[in-house]
């Protein structure tokens, strides 16, 4: 007993899919690669160290107290070496005098104030000044604000839409060159059945690439979803129907590789750009953040971001939400109707 | 027998620039197989296509196994089986695979192991169709074609392009599904497969049938069984040979020289030559061979089948 077409279609899909070596790196192995480099060139590191210098007779002294400032990094040097050194920007403050000490420094350097204060600071205590009150510092470097944070759900949403709308498209065009489309539709096949098992099948592939993103950025990153795993399962899955349905609209009507290839870049590359993948998009002007909200890669990361760092439940990214199911409705309907089989 | 499966009246496909198909009638009976001869741009695809319901029709009246093709698609989907001029097979699939996929569009159909059989191609099972020779790749089409377990097949230049062995293995599966009773509608611009496979012929030129009738009704039409073919330099005029012999029934250019019918070459070859000697001509080539539908085609349009 065969199966229904639409399994068979979306298996096929499948097939062809995992037998294309490049498309699965493209896929699974290249957002892991992109997520890595930039993971470990944004790293959270502790503030660099003010480089001073310090000279003249109690320059032993000095610089024993100096050092146990944790902002400083205290180097001893001769008179004319530190005045060179201070002069070229080597060292930002440079401490001398015979009796007292004196502190030399350029005042419209911030480095060199931040300088002069915890120097200042060093030498007094050093001398045994005690503090009147007694601050309490708390340093805010919590899971959900560090870089890599807000860059995990970015690229999960970049990949989610350049899958979606490759992965769709790609194939579509390819079997209409082929003129496999036309031969599919003299069969008593249903054309819906075609189009959803694009459809299926990429939410098949997605399932995989997000879990791999995902464990991968949580083993290497610590990168964790704070929201409900559901919710982020299912947010996920509705962006890839968004850009599904992005991707069969670009593909409806396009005759060769290139000319879907040139479509496909104009509809992504803005979004690359505007939708907050990499930077955040408040950067850009007020006028303009309404139609950035509008885009579907705007909406995907915004409440990839909810979801995961401020653990926010479907109320929180209703609108975002909305957003992502009008375009994928609107182009899946699109679609539909302008579709060319042949 | 004589239960009409394909009918089409007045049919007419215009393009912008060409008339593809202009005005055609054809009435193709069960169990028969009809072919569409015609060379490149004669609007033998176009009609074909029609047929199969792929393109509209601009004027005419098509019915399939005794229906139109409007509401009735999916029904008659079911019960035709088709293979395009140049479909290509998604290359990552496997034979079997890209069967199984088509098997399962039909409500009823064949085995595809059993086809696999059928079609010789059980080697290539669990081959990718990107592996697969020219020939193979044709037969695999034609087995998607029967997978559905059709009453009309239609091919569209099932052979153009396949080498001789490949060309008979296909012959075979053709005449096979017609021992089972199928309704075949082929296209080619080979006249030798027209005839070996064909019970009746219609030759289509400029989107209109010029000749209609079984291989050898055709042939008939030529009133000659033979055909001269001769240059010579300089070339000597039509009117040198016009009554070469009693059995001479005309001549057509054909490059340089002139194809000329005759009954009887024992009478029309020595009088040709003693022509073109009269003519202070010398003879480069001459070449004789019995009437094909080639010929006939050459003598109604003045062109080759298969003309560049």
């Amino acid at each position: 007993m065969p199966r229904p077409p639409l399994v068979e279609l979306t298996h096929a899909r499948v097939r062809e899919f995992l037998r294309e070596p490049e498309a699965v790196f493209w896929v699974f192995a290249f957002p892991l690669l992109l997520t890595l480099a930039l993971g470990f060139a944004f790293r959270s590191k502790p503030p660099d160290r003010i480089p001073i210098g310090v000279a003249g007779p109690h320059a032993k002294e000095w610089s024993a107290s100096l050092s146990k400032s944790p902002a400083l990094l205290v180097r001893v040097l001769d008179a004319a070496e530190a005045k060179d050194q201070l002069r070229t920007g080597k060292i930002s403050l440079l401490v001398e005098g015979d009796t007292q000490p004196v502190l030399r420094f350029d005042p419209t350097r911030p480095d060199a104030r931040t300088a002069r204060v915890e120097a200042d600071d060093a030498l007094q205590r050093a001398a045994g000044r005690r503090d009147v009150i007694a601050a309490r510092e708390e340093h805010v470097s919590e899971q959900g604000s560090r870089y890599i944070d807000f860059l995990v759900p970015g690229l999960l949403g970049m990949n989610l839409m350049g899958t979606g709308m490759w992965g769709v498209g790609f194939s579509i065009v390819n079997a209409r060159m082929k003129k496999l489309l036309k031969r599919l539709i003299a069969t008593p096949m249903r054309k819906s059945d075609y189009l959803l098992a694009q459809f299926f099948s990429r939410l098949i592939f997605l399932t995989g690439e997000v879990t791999f993103l995902i464990v991968f950025a949580w083993l290497v990153f610590h990168v964790s979803v704070h929201g409900s795993l559901i919710t982020f399962a299912i947010l996920c899955l509705i962006g890839g129907f968004a850009f599904s349905g992005i991707g069969l609209l670009v593909a409806s009507r396009a005759a060769t590789i290139e000319a879907v290839s040139g479509m496909m870049n104009l509809v992504m590359v803005p979004m690359w750009i505007c939708s907050g993948v990499f930077f955040s998009y408040e950067r850009f002007p007020d006028a303009a953040k309404p139609f950035i909200r509008a885009l579907p890669l705007t909406a995907l990361n915004d409440a990839l971001r909810a979801v995961m760092n401020d653990g926010a439940g479907w109320m929180a990214i209703a609108a975002p939400v909305g957003v992502l199911v009008a375009w994928g409705v609107v182009c899946f309907a699109l679609a539909l109707r302008v579709f060319k089989w042949q | 027998m004589s239960e009409p499966v394909i009918h089409c009246r007045d049919l007419r496909k215009y393009y912008p620039d060409v008339k593809a198909v202009d005005g055609l009638d054809l009435l193709i009976n069960r169990g028969e197989c009809f072919g569409l001869l015609g060379p490149n741009g004669a609007g033998k695809t176009t009609t074909i296509e029609i047929l199969e319901g792929l393109i509209p029709a601009d004027g005419g009246d098509v019915q399939v196994l005794g229906m139109h093709w409007n509401g009735r698609a999916r029904e008659l989907r079911e019960r035709i089986g088709i293979s395009l001029q140049e479909t290509q097979f998604t290359d990552k699939l496997t034979v079997i695979e890209t069967l199984t996929l088509f098997r399962s569009f039909y409500r009823a159909g064949h085995d595809p192991e059993e086809l696999l059989h059928t079609l010789s191609l059980e080697e290539k099972r669990n081959a990718r169709v990107g592996k697969l020779s020219g020939g193979q790749k044709q037969r695999l089409a034609v087995a998607c074609a029967l997978v559905g377990q059709p009453d009309i097949l239609f091919l569209d230049e099932p052979t153009t392009g396949l080498d001789p062995q490949s060309r008979l293995q296909l012959w075979e599966v053709v005449t096979k599904f017609r021992a089972g009773g199928g309704t075949v509608m082929l296209t080619t611009h080979y006249m030798d497969e027209a005839e070996r496979l064909c019970d009746r012929i219609a030759i289509v030129d400029h989107g209109k049938v010029i000749a209609l009738g079984t291989p050898a009704e055709l042939i008939a039409k030529l009133d000659a069984s033979n055909i001269i073919e001769f240059t010579s330099t300089p070339a000597i005029p039509a009117e040198a040979f016009a009554d070469l012999c009693d059995g001479y029934h005309g001549c057509a250019k054909r490059g340089d020289g002139w194809q000329l019918r005759v009954d009887s070459l024992a009478e029309a070859v020595p009088k040709l030559i003693a022509v073109v000697e009269k003519n202070g001509s010398k003879l480069l080539t001459l070449s004789t061979h019995a009437a094909t539908l080639e010929d006939l085609f050459v003598a109604m349009t003045g062109r080759e089948l298969r003309d560049a």
